[in-house]
This record gives structure tokens, sequence and C-alpha cells, in this order.
């Protein structure tokens, strides 16, 4: 088992190396203090588990090698029963394993689970639904959906993000392997997770917990941005949508179309609540939850059928006249 | 490759078994006793958490006369089986009856709680938490009552064309093992219901 | 031969009217035709839902593939995994059980011979119900309205609100109904090993397969319960406006789940127990020696059926219970993987010293035991439930489970089709193939599974359709499809040497292996009546006892 744990751990990191860059979602490259602690736990578990697996793979293979039958006749062998000793002997030992184990597994759980929010703490609300992410920060009045920024911690004088999870529909979770193990949405209920990143980047995750047919499009990009960058951030995002001269026809036909009934652009009449908010759209890489880039002609493609990304998201194609559709995605190109 | 006879040992000591329908009537209650107990838990958890509706102190009261009925009548079957043990099928078929009439008292008086409860008071299964756990607790023994009275009729049609007789006896007993874990269940929904979830 | 020397005027069979035959089999209550039955009905269904795993992984084999939709993706995964554990995997093991019980310890039928055919029945009708739904609906296009909310089922999702139509509804009444077989099955287990040994079979004299199947009844009788229950719940929820799982008015998502899995992580071990068995009877014989260590094989077994009914909530580990629950669950998990590690031992002890044939039902237990230690140990990394907070949901325990299921308990089940074939046909299966098939397979569960571990810990989750490229997950997907290939074949070869066997196998004779449990001093197969006089034992293993008059084993048990 040594083996097969080096070739896992082995091609866990070849591969993550071998395509560079935040893009692979490895455990096993962990870049904030929850994920940093269940790497530890995981390398101890695994040696302890890579240890039992080499001494009875080579009891087993011992045994099947040198009792063999070498010729068909001769007598039966002598015909053991047990013995109390051996069997003692190995069940104290892996209760011995349990102990250390448990011991060490109860000390990850508390220091993750109850680690206290400091006063200097982001609080993020993250509310999960068909098939996109909801997130919105209190303190500071934002509201985005699908890409998170949070900024870098600096051990020193950490500034962690401290979250919130619950869901509007059915069950979801939240998984951005790097930095931290997963948390579920659940609806009626509040759960809390942290993270606290070392390095900025772009890190990506998604949904883990099976929600309906597109839960595989439900994915994550978390942006950890340097404290100046997430400053700046911030203040764009609390900005309502600027009005433009250029697409106010877009706009009109943003208004009263059915659009409004689900999003919401801030500063203009649009405050629905079943759809991502749209005010800062394009200050996003990609729409759907991940599951197309943001260009022009992808937002059209949504627009008019969104099937063609995300069959059976709940956004309803809008069936509008070629004229009309350009004129809309004109309008939304300028929620920067 | 062996087609050698069994050996017979010398001495044989008695070889005693405990009886299929005892067991098997256990473990069936066994199965029951775990699926009513996921439907405790559940009224349990769910005690003070509706959001809105009649609660239970609201519209419950004291079911004195059904529960009665219904724990007197394990007294009853108890006499039953014991007058068929001994041979006597008219005192079985007495009480036999008398076991029935109580069971269908007991539902009958569930049905007009029932019936309060839904149009006078406006509880239904789908009012509230409370209404749904309390339908479903009290409705799924009510089910199991109704299931227990099915088989003490056919035993009395059978008792009343003369089939049953004393080696029949066990059979009732296995029977009456069943009446009387409905009974003990009823305790326990009447306490978690009626008495501690008020 | 006690049990073959009565001559009883049977009909040639062959000369029987087909009709007549098979209506025997459709009314039968005898135990040996309802546990054939149980088998081949399992079979039948092994390979269904082993066509809804193929379609998975070549819908998988590359990023953003189009070989099926996700709403048809989804119901393959949902529907794959109910068929494989309700419709597969229990009614193959209550068949052997049904099978071999009453023929191991002595007697001729099981306690309630009609009871066991109703329960076969409502198993064969619930699989039936539950399959009914590709064709209901919608019709074959978008494979109807099978159920496609995952085989747990999970609340909300199950709501009305979130699953109109009746896909979920085909889920919960088709496994209603076989969860009721499954009941009557248990009951019937343990009225007959209580109740009807022959006699000088105390409880600590009977096959340890017996051993097996009474905890395996009594779990039974417990877990499978709580799912009747929860379904009971769902169905009203979903039918009369109930609000057990309903979040908007006040219920607990997380309710359907602590109830679920009070059922789900003991239907496992309910699972793994009865493989248990079929490698304890078999490893003996092929070793040429005993069990080793008979009492503490039956403790370690009664300890893990009592103790995996408190593990369950470590399929919750991320759902936000405290850290003190989270501690508890992990520390119960723990301490069920000790008496489950002391049976490898003991398996080990047997083989050690011995003079081990590599037949095939051997060579099948022998990748069991590797397999199962490995599972296990991904189990025990599982159970550190920060770790699992990572694993969880994700490729890993996929992997996990399916080294369990099909390491560990497929390959045992199959080891006891080769090694009781010749006992319920009457002929031998061809060893050669056997071993083909062996290969065959093993290449190919090693190829899935091995490898599907790295996915999961390269963060990709399960149940999904479809997934990015760029993540490193590619070539692991590829190869565990690949592995897919090869068991196919191997199974293929299974069912070509079954059906070979079957027509043109040599005779088997009573007692092929030379063994050394009652159902070997039967004929093969065993008469209608199974023994014509009721067999008396005086030890573990009655025929060694026969076959060894000088050295009985009652002188040293």
């Amino acid at each position: 088992m040594t083996l097969l744990v080096s070739v896992l751990l082995a091609s866990g990191r070849c591969a993550a190396s071998a395509v560079s860059g935040p893009g692979i979602p490895s455990i096993f490259k962990p870049e904030s203090t929850p994920a940093d602690s269940i790497y530890g736990l995981s390398l101890l578990v695994l040696s302890v588990t890579a240890v039992i697996f080499v001494i009875v793979f080579i009891l087993i293979a011992y045994a099947v090698t040198k009792f063999r039958r070498r010729s068909s006749d001769g007598p039966e062998p002598p015909q053991v029963y047990g013995s109390n000793q051996i069997e003692i002997a190995w069940t104290v030992i892996p209760v011995l394993i349990v102990l250390i184990l448990f011991t060490a597994t109860t000390r990850v759980i508390h220091a993750i689970q109850d680690h206290p929010m400091p006063a200097s703490a982001i609080e993020v609300t993250a509310v999960g639904h068909q098939y996109w992410w909801e997130f919105r920060y209190p303190a500071l009045g934002v509201v985005t959906a699908n890409e998170l920024h949070i900024p870098v911690s600096d051990p020193s004088r950490p500034t962690p993000t401290f979250l919130a999870l619950t869901s509007a529909d059915t069950d979801h979770s939240f998984w951005v392997p790097r930095l931290a193990g997963k948390t579920d949405l659940i609806p009626n209920r509040i759960n809390k997770m942290w993270v606290d990143p070392h390095q900025v980047g772009v890190y990506v995750g998604q949904c883990a917990q099976y929600c309906g047919v597109q839960h595989a499009k439900m994915l994550l990009r978390v942006y950890v941005d340097s404290p100046d960058e997430f400053t700046q951030w911030v203040q764009r995002e609390r900005k309502p949508a600027q009005a433009s001269d250029t697409a106010t026809e877009g706009q009109w036909i943003f208004e009263t179309t059915a659009c409004i009934n689900c999003h919401t652009v801030s500063g203009a009449a649009a405050d629905g609540q079943f759809g991502p908010d749209l005010t800062h759209l394009m200050s996003r890489d990609t729409i759907a939850a991940g599951a197309a880039l943001n260009t022009p002609e992808n937002l059209k493609t949504w627009i008019q059928d969104p099937d063609a990304i995300k069959p059976g998201s709940l956004m309803p194609a809008m069936k509008l006249t070629d004229h009309d559709l350009t004129a809309l995605t004109a309008y939304l190109e300028t929620l920067r | 490759m062996s087609s050698a006879a069994i050996t017979q040992p010398t001495i044989e000591p008695e070889w005693v078994l405990p009886s299929r329908g005892r067991v098997g009537m256990f473990a069936l209650i066994a199965a029951e006793a775990a699926i009513f107990t996921i439907f405790v838990v559940a009224y349990i958890f769910y005690t003070g958490k509706s959001l809105s509706g009649p609660m239970p102190k609201d519209v419950l009261e004291l079911p004195i006369f059904t529960t009665v009925c219904l724990l007197s009548s394990s007294l009853t079957i108890h006499l039953a089986v014991g007058a068929l043990r001994k041979s006597n099928v008219r005192v079985f078929g007495i009480w036999w009856f008398v076991t029935i009439v109580l069971g269908v008292m007991f539902l009958a008086g569930t049905g007009s709680e029932w019936h309060q409860l839904i149009f006078d008071k406006g509880l239904t299964v789908s009012t509230n938490l409370f209404g749904t756990t309390y339908y479903s607790l009290v409705g799924l023994h009510a089910f199991h009552v109704t299931v227990g009275l099915i088989v003490l009729t056919t035993g009395m049609v059978f008792t009343l064309l003369g089939n049953v007789k004393q080696e029949h006896s066990e059979r009732a007993e296995v029977f009456s093992l069943y009446w009387h874990f409905v009974d003990a269940v009823w305790v326990i929904v009447f306490t978690v219901a009626y008495v501690v979830g008020r | 031969m006690a049990s073959d020397s009565i001559a009883l005027n049977l009909v040639d069979q062959s000369t029987r009217p087909i009709g007549d035959r098979l209506h025997e089999w459709v009314v039968t209550v005898d135990h040996k035709k309802l546990g054939i039955l149980y088998i081949l009905y399992g079979l039948v269904f092994l390979i269904i839902g082993g066509i809804e795993a193929m379609i998975m992984r070549i819908q998988l084999i590359v990023p953003h593939n189009h070989f099926v939709s996700p709403e048809v993706f989804n119901r393959m995964f949902t529907m794959h995994g109910t068929t494989m554990i309700f419709f597969v995997a229990m009614p193959i093991l209550f068949g052997f059980g049904t099978y071999l019980i009453p023929l191991m310890i002595g007697t001729r039928d099981m306690a309630f011979p009609r009871l066991n055919a109703l329960s076969f029945w409502l198993t064969a009708f619930g699989g039936l119900l539950l399959y009914y739904s590709f064709i209901g609906g919608t019709g074959l296009y978008g494979a109807g309205e099978a159920p496609d909310v995952g085989w747990f089922a999970y609340a909300p999702l199950t709501a009305r609100a979130f699953s109109p139509g009746h896909s979920t509804d085909f889920w919960t009444l088709g496994l209603l109904v076989s969860g009721f077989g499954s009941i009557g099955t248990a009951v019937n287990f343990i009225a007959t090993i209580l109740c009807m040994r022959s006699p000088g079979m105390a409880l600590g004299k009977m096959p340890l397969l017996a051993w097996m199947y009474l905890v395996m009844g009594g779990m039974v009788i417990l877990a499978m319960s709580p799912l009747t229950a929860a379904q009971l719940m769902l169905a009203i929820d979903r039918y009369l406006g109930g609000h057990f799982f309903d979040a908007q008015a006040g219920g607990s998502a997380v309710l359907w789940m602590h109830f679920f899995w009070i059922f789900g992580h003991p239907e496992v071990y309910i699972l793994v127990i009865p493989a248990f068995g079929f490698v304890s009877e078999i490893v003996p014989v092929f070793s040429r020696k005993p069990i080793f260590g008979y009492p503490v094989m039956v403790a370690a077994t009664v300890c893990i059926g009592f103790v995996s009914m408190s593990v369950w909530a470590h399929h919750m580990f991320t759902v936000g219970m405290s850290s003190y629950g989270n501690s508890f669950f992990v520390i119960t998990t723990m301490i069920v993987g000790i008496p489950t590690g002391i049976k490898i031992f003991n398996w080990i002890g047997t083989m050690w010293g011995g003079k081990i044939q590599f037949k095939t039902p051997m060579l099948f237990c022998i990748a069991f035991l590797f397999q199962f230690l490995i599972a296990g140990l991904t189990g025990i990394m599982l159970s550190a439930a920060p770790f699992n907070w990572q694993l969880s949901a994700s490729y890993f325990v996929v992997a996990h489970f399916h080294y369990m299921i099909v390491g560990a308990i497929v390959f045992a089940v199959f080891g006891a089709f080769y090694y009781w074939f010749p006992k319920m046909s009457g002929r031998m299966y061809d060893e050669t193939l056997g071993k083909w098939h062996f290969w065959l397979f093993l290449i190919g569960f090693h190829l899935t599974f091995d490898f599907m571990h790295i996915p999961g810990v390269l963060g990709m989750p399960r149940r999904i359709y479809t997934y990015e490229p760029g993540r490193g997950w590619e070539i692991w997907n590829l190869i565990v499809t690949i592995g897919v290939v090869f068991q196919g074949a191997g199974v293929l070869v299974f069912v070509f040497n079954l059906l070979r066997s079957l027509l043109k196998g040599e005779p088997a004779g009573n007692d092929p292996w030379d063994a050394w449990t009652l159902e070997w001093s039967t004929s093969s197969p065993a008469p209608e009546y199974d023994f014509a006089e009721v067999p008396v034992v005086r030890s573990r293993r009655p025929l060694w006892d026969i076959k060894h008059p000088e050295d009985p084993d009652w002188k040293y048990e």
C-alpha cells in the first residue's frame, strides 16, 4: 500500500504541477489554515494506514505462497483451532492505533470548528440556489454571485473570511479544496466555515452535494485578492449601476421584459431575488455559475437559449428578437 | 469425497429449541418497534417547532376512555388465550369477542377525536409540523390496531364455525403478543403526544 | 448414505411438460428453489446495473461529453445505486442464505416457507415497480420517469416542489414493497436459525455462515425499518401535504439524512456480513484447516452488528454537526474497524500452516482479503472527520465504497457461486473459464477502482454528469472507464460458464471439495426433502468427524 499511497500522492502532486497554477483543486495543495490542518492530519492517517497495509499485505502474500499445496496427496495439515494470545495481541494493537488516530482527529476538529472569529474577519453569507451561488457581505453592503472575492490573510495580522451558509432550495455544498473542507448549505439551517488564504490567486471548486439536474455546473471561483485589490473591489461593488446613455433601449427591454422578476440591478427598477444580482455582471469572468466565459456571444446564447449552455437550469429562454437581444446585451455590457 | 452416514451419539440429551412462532413474532415486533421509534423521534424532534397553527395544548385532550378500552383489551385477550389453553373454547370465544369490541371502541373513539380535530379545531396533517407528526404517529398506530382487528375477526369467524380447538392456543398466544405490543405502543404514543408533548 | 438411500418414486424431470415445471417454480415454497430464484433475479439486475454504470462511464470518459443528457445521467446514477443495493446484493445474499441455512443446520426448510415465498415475490415486484419507471411518464425517451434523486434521495430535493412528477414515488414505493420482503426474510432467518437446528447443533457449533445470517437478520429487522418509516414520511409529505422534510414549514432536511443513514450504514454491514460468512466457509476448506478462532469470529461479528448501529452520521460529517457530535461518530466508526480487522487476521491465521488449493472460489476469497483490507483502510481515512470534509461526496468516497461492495462483497459472492454451484446444480463448472473470469474481473476492478481515488483527492465531486477540463481529472476518468471493459468481459465469461456448465458440466457428486459442513452430506442437487434422516452433530465440522473418526473435532472444541 505504501506503493499505492505513494503513487496516489505522487500522481496527485504530478497532476497538480503538470498543469500549472491553481487550476487543479487538489486537497494536497492547501493554501489556507483549515486545509493545512486537514493536510497535516491526512499525512498522519495515510502513514498509519500505509504501515498497516504493508504489514498485512506481506502476511497475506506470505501465507498464500508459503502454504500452498505442493502435492496432491498427503495428510491434512495440523488442525489448529485458534490461539487466545494471538487474538489478544491483534486486538490490543488496533485499539492503540484507534486511540492515536482519534486523539489527533478530535484536535483538528476542534481547531477548525471551534475557531473563534476575530474582529478583523470578513463576513460573507452564502446562499445556495439551484444552480448558482449568492454571496452577500452584510457589513460591507455588497451583493454578488458565483465569484467570491476575499482578501488574502497575512498570518501576522489575520483577516480571515467567515462564511455563514444556507440554502434557498435544496441541499448544496461549498467545496474549494485548496482552501478548506466542504460544508453543506441546507435550507432552514445556518452552517459556518472559515478560510484564511495565504496566497493571492484564483481557487476553483464546485457544488459537492447533488442538488438537481445541473448540479455539475454549479461551479465556484474564489478570487483571493491583495488587501488593496479587495478594498477596490468592494468599493466598485457597493456602487449602484451607472446609468448609461448608450444603452437606454437595452435597459428599457430589461425592465419591461420578465428579467426584473428574477434579477436585481441596484439603482435601476430591477429587484428580483430568484436569480443572481447583475449590478456588476461585467466584473465577473464567467456566467451561469462558471458554465461559460463571460463574453458577449455567450451572454446572448445564455439569454436566448440557456439550455445550450446549461440544460435544465432555471433561467428561461427569453425568446427575444435579434434586435432586442443585441440591445439588451449592450445594456448588460455596461454593468461593470 | 464423502458419502458416509451421520453418526448417532450414544446418549441423547433432550433437544429443545424455542418455538418458531414466538421467535418469529418477537422478530416482527422488533421491526415494528423500530418503525415506531422513528416516528416517535420525529414527533419529539418537532415538538414546539411548528411555525404556526394550533399547538398541542390548544387542541389535544387526554383520551382516557379509549386508552382504558385498549389497555383492557390486553387483559381480555390474555384471558381468552388462557381459556383456550384449558380447552374452554366457549369462554375463549367470549373474551376474544370482548377484545374485538374494545378494539373497535378504541378506533371509533380515535375517529371521533380526529373528526373534532379536523372540522372543529382546524388541525390536519398539512396544517403544521404538529399536525403532520401527530396524525402520522397516531395514524400508524391506529393502522396497526386495524390490522390486529382484522386478524381477531378472522379468528372470531373460525371460532363461530367451530374450527378452533385447544391445539390452536399457541397460535392465539403468538397473535396476542402482537396485540400486547400494539397496546404497549399506545402507552408510548399517549405519553409522548398527550402528556409530554403537550 | 442416509440421505440418498431412500428410493422415492420421482418422475423423470425431463419428461414433464415445460409449463408444469415453470409453474412449479412460480408456486414453490421450497427454500432451495426460492434461493435459486433470488440469486438468478439478482444476476439479471447485476447485468442491468452494470449497463447503467457503463453508460455513466462512457459519458465521463472525456470532459464535456454529450453521450447522454444530464437528465439521463442523473437517472443512471440513481438507478445504478438503488438497483445494485436493493435488487442485486440483497437478493443474492438472501438467496444464498435461503438455500444454504436449512442445509447447513440440518433441517428441511426455513421456519416459514410461505413467508419465504411471499418475501421473494415482494422483493421481485418491488424491483419491477422501480423499473417500470423507465417506461412510465414520458416514455423511453429521456428514460421516462426513472428516479433521479440519488439512491439516498436527500430531502428537500425529493419534495414535490423540486421533484414534480413521479420519479421519487417509484423510488419510494419500489423500495417500500421490497423492504417488506426483506423484513419477512429476516424474520425467517432468525426463526430458522434459533428454532430449527438439528440435535446437537448448539449455537456454538453451527457453521459461521449461520451466525453471519443470524446477525444480518437482526440488523435487517432493526435497520430496514427506519428506511420504511422515512419513506412513509416522504410519501405523507408528497401526497398528504405533510411537512416532515419541508424547510418552509420548519421541517429539517438533516432529519431525513439521520433517518436514512440509520438505515444506510447498517445496510452496508448487512451486505458485507454474509460475505464474511462465505469467506469463512471457503477459506478453511481450501486451506484444509478449520477456521482460526471460531469463538472470536462470532464475538467480532456480534460486536460489529451492535457497534455499526451507532456510526451512521459519519455520512454526515459535512452537514454542520457540533464538534462533539462529529467526534462521537469518529470514535464509533474507528471502533467498528477493530473487530473487522480482527477477522482479517483470523482468515490469515486459517490459511497459515495450511495446504492452500487455488481453485476459483479460493482465488476470489484471496482477492477479497486484499481488497477488503484496502477498503477498510480507506474507510479509516474517511472516519477522520476533517479528512472526511475534503473527501466526502467526492470520487474518493465512490472509490472506497465500490472497493468494499465490489472488491469485497462481489468477489466473495463470486467465490460463493463457484463453491456452491456444484451443490445447487449437481454439475461442476469449468475451472479454466472460472480462472479467466477471475483474472479479467480482477484487472478491470483494479483499473477502475484503484485509480478512481485520484480524481477524488483532486477535487472531483460525485454525481456530476460532466466535468471541467484543466482540473487534472481527464486521464484518471479515462483509465477508470477502460477498466469497465475488463469487468464486463469477466462477467460475460462468468455467465457463459454458468450456462454451459448447467447444460454440459461434469456431475459433481455430493462433496466435490472434500468439505465438512452438513450441506455436503446430501446429494447434488439436494433432494426435495433435504435430509432423509435428521442429522445429529457433535462438533462444528460433522463431516470431518465422519471422515476422521480417529481425530474428531469434538475432542478439541
